[in-house]
């Protein structure tokens, strides 16, 4: 590409012993949308949950079409503590066969809630295209993800990534 | 700031092709992403395939489609979706985007496909979310794309970029 590269890496982790949860902090709110990406696995099979700015309040909801194993289903959550954008392209002890594609438009606004879309796969449980919704006017300056049960596999990347408006 | 979204190599087909590779891909990034326009010369729409480093073995997925407005799905290794042929609306391209996250680590390789070949009509229209999995851990140094049958033809274009975490 030319001038209008706008890709931007803000941070990334590999993650390494007993890890479930990571947090990418102070983000700036320099870009315009934020693209999380990864790739990995865990000590058991387990959905990766997001929050933002460490609200754990009952603020988000999620929306999503699910291809679990080989049956398509759709589900749907409102009220809960965190937004998820995966059920069949969730993270098992087959390393490193999940990866997650994660758009989240707008964050830094401070005038509308926040959304993102995610695409989930894993080609030996499934996969999604789902979105989340926060419930928040206030800018995302942190992102945390994290597992309710076990860890991360070693070696699990997560990237953070900014597009800036060209 | 570094910028870290580059096009690697764009190849727009001058004439008739079979199939297509990117080879000599350079290590120096940490993801790929492949951008599709592609049409066939065949009758109807053909299976668009896609094989690392000359192989066609040890991939494995599942994917969910909608094909003429029915839900489906299904594990065929190396299938990302359906090239648009000569049944198809003259001028509509089928169109791509297979993203392949850490495609140097010596681990498998996981990746994500999102394809769709849209139709004027209420027939021969699929769109196909993919989970991939390359049970190999050799890094990837080339990628290559053909249609079950036929060909691709002139203007179908192929674009790779490379994404830098760093």
């Amino acid at each position: 590409m030319a001038a209008g590269m706008t890709y931007f890496p803000i941070a990334t982790a590999t993650t390494s012993g007993s890890i479930s949860t990571t947090t990418f902090s102070s983000i700036s709110g320099a870009y315009t949308d934020l693209v999380l990406i990864v790739n990995g696995g865990a000590s058991t099979a387990v959905n990766m949950q997001i929050q933002f700015n460490g609200d754990t309040g009952t603020n988000y909801s999620r929306t999503a079409l699910t291809l679990d194993n080989l049956t398509a289903v759709s589900s749907r959550q409102s009220s809960v503590a965190y937004t998820r954008l995966e059920d069949g392209g969730y993270l098992s002890t087959t390393f490193p066969a999940k990866n997650s594609i994660i758009n989240i438009m707008n964050y830094s606004n401070t005038t509308t809630y926040k959304t993102a879309i995610g695409r989930a796969n894993n080609a030996g449980t499934g996969l999604d295209a789902a979105v989340g919704l926060w419930r928040s006017t206030s800018a995302i300056n942190s992102i945390t993800v994290y597992i309710a049960s076990g860890n991360f596999t070693n070696g699990t990347t997560l990237t953070l990534y900014g597009i800036a408006a060209a | 700031m570094a910028y870290s979204y580059k096009l690697i190599e764009a190849k727009t087909l001058t004439t008739t092709t079979a199939s297509i590779t990117f080879s000599s891909i350079p290590q120096t990034y940490t993801d790929l992403l492949v951008l599709i326009s592609a049409r066939g010369d065949a009758g109807g729409q053909r299976d668009c395939y896609i094989s690392f480093n000359g192989s066609t073995s040890n991939f494995s997925n599942r994917y969910m489609e909608m094909s003429n407005s029915l839900v489906a799905s299904g594990t065929t290794a190396r299938y990302i979706g359906a090239v648009s042929g000569t049944t198809t609306t003259a001028n509509i391209f089928s169109n791509g985007a297979i993203y392949i996250p850490n495609y140097t680590s010596s681990q498998y390789k996981s990746f994500s496909g999102d394809y769709v070949a849209e139709n004027n009509a209420q027939s021969t229209q699929v769109l196909t979310l993919s989970a991939q999995l390359w049970s190999n851990t050799a890094a990837i140094t080339s990628i290559g794309f053909a249609p079950s049958s036929g060909s691709f033809i002139q203007y179908s274009t192929f674009y790779l970029y490379g994404i830098n975490k760093s």
